[in-house]
């Protein structure tokens, strides 16, 4: 089994072989951000899935191959784009800054 | 339907929150949403326990859905109010349901708990009581429910709009990309659907885009406004959200939700399958 990237989430229970996994955390002036909500959009910016942040402000998909934007909203903030490359067997992490 | 009477706004919930006849329900995907805050006075319904049979793979029946309501003292005469994360997916889902258990009287809260939320508008963790009724639900509404048989007969026949994203109509992806991709039944579409996917109803904060809009949506990808319409998903939550757009806000008649959708349609021994980003031949 892999390990967490460090200050990631834990992948425990996941398998990591046949995912392709986006993760990170969601920061505002170095806080995490508990009550955001991270969007995945597709190569074509249609929107794939989303999810609230957890307490700590960390975020999950279980996406495919290829480039993928991460949109970040958030109360009392601007929406953020991110892009992200994900493949299969590997974990892109990304700090969302708002 | 319309707009006036199948949704209310976050403001609209505000100012309703000491309103005895108004009873907000909070309905998650993700079950545990409730418990780490919701909206004050607001009850919850799990959709995996409470609103399944808990062995064949329905919805409970008539007289336990009337038993559920009872017990979480809901009257028949109430006016409900359902919201929920994930831009009301399964807030719409029950918003069906309801319907199908003939609620006069239910209301979906636009944008949901997102909506809630980005307005940083209050939650609380305390959990109201409630007194109990006699709830009496109808028999099921299947004018709004539909089959895998009419479903395979539907096939280059009605409006088959299907509400997954590109990816998962294409058969690239199983599921929505926040689950794991672990299911073994085959990838792809129904011969001749139509990929609208769910989230072109919505703006990004989780409300509906007005009527024109969506007029405009599914006049371009060439809705047959003579056929009837049946719209699907994977399990039957966001085309619920379709079904809302289609019958309740733009008013089309004969909608039905296929909530059997690609997780039986997908595993079904012999039925025709397209695989790629065009709707394929009947």
């Amino acid at each position: 089994m892999c390990g967490a990237t460090e200050g990631g989430l834990p992948l425990d229970g996941v398998n990591v072989a046949k995912e392709a996994i986006v993760q990170g955390q969601v920061l505002r002036g170095g806080e995490p951000v508990g009550n955001a909500y991270v969007r995945l959009l597709d190569k074509s910016d249609e929107f794939t899935a989303e999810v609230p942040t957890s307490a700590t402000g960390h975020f999950r998909f279980f996406a495919g191959d290829g480039e993928w934007t991460l949109r970040t909203l958030a109360p009392e903030a601007d929406p953020v784009d991110r892009k992200v490359v994900a493949s299969v067997g590997s974990v892109a992490e990304v700090v969302v800054r708002i | 339907m319309s707009r006036e009477n199948s949704l209310v706004s976050t403001q609209w919930v505000e100012d309703h929150l000491d309103d005895e006849k108004v009873v907000v329900i909070e309905v998650d995907e993700d079950t545990t949403s409730y418990d780490k805050g919701h909206i004050r006075g607001a009850i919850k319904l799990d959709w995996t326990t409470d609103l399944q049979d808990q062995v064949r793979r329905d919805f409970v029946n008539r007289d336990r859905f009337s038993e559920l309501l009872s017990e979480r003292g809901v009257a028949n005469d109430d006016t409900v109010v359902l919201y929920g994360g994930n831009n009301n997916w399964f807030a719409a889902y029950a918003y069906w349901y309801f319907k199908l258990y003939g609620h006069q009287d239910v209301k979906l809260m636009d944008g949901g708990r997102k909506k809630w939320e980005l307005d940083s508008r209050e939650l609380t963790d305390e959990v109201p009581t409630r007194e109990k009724t006699t709830y009496t639900a109808q028999d099921p509404d299947l004018s709004i429910r539909a089959f895998r048989d009419e479903t395979v007969e539907a096939i280059g026949v009605k409006n088959l709009i299907d509400v997954r994203s590109p990816d998962e109509y294409a058969g690239r992806l199983l599921a929505p990309a926040h689950l794991p991709q672990e299911q073994a039944q085959r990838a792809g579409h129904i011969p001749t659907s139509l990929n609208v996917p769910w989230s072109k109803n919505c703006n990004d904060d989780g409300t509906f885009k007005s009527d024109e809009e969506l007029k405009a949506l599914y006049a371009e990808v060439g809705i047959d406004d003579s056929k009837d319409t049946i719209a699907l998903c994977r399990i039957g939550e966001r085309s619920s959200l379709t079904w809302f757009v289609l019958k309740e806000l733009l008013g089309h008649q004969n909608v039905k939700n296929y909530d059997g959708s690609w997780t039986e349609y997908g595993s079904l021994v012999g039925v025709p399958v397209a695989l790629g980003d065009e709707p394929g031949e009947a």
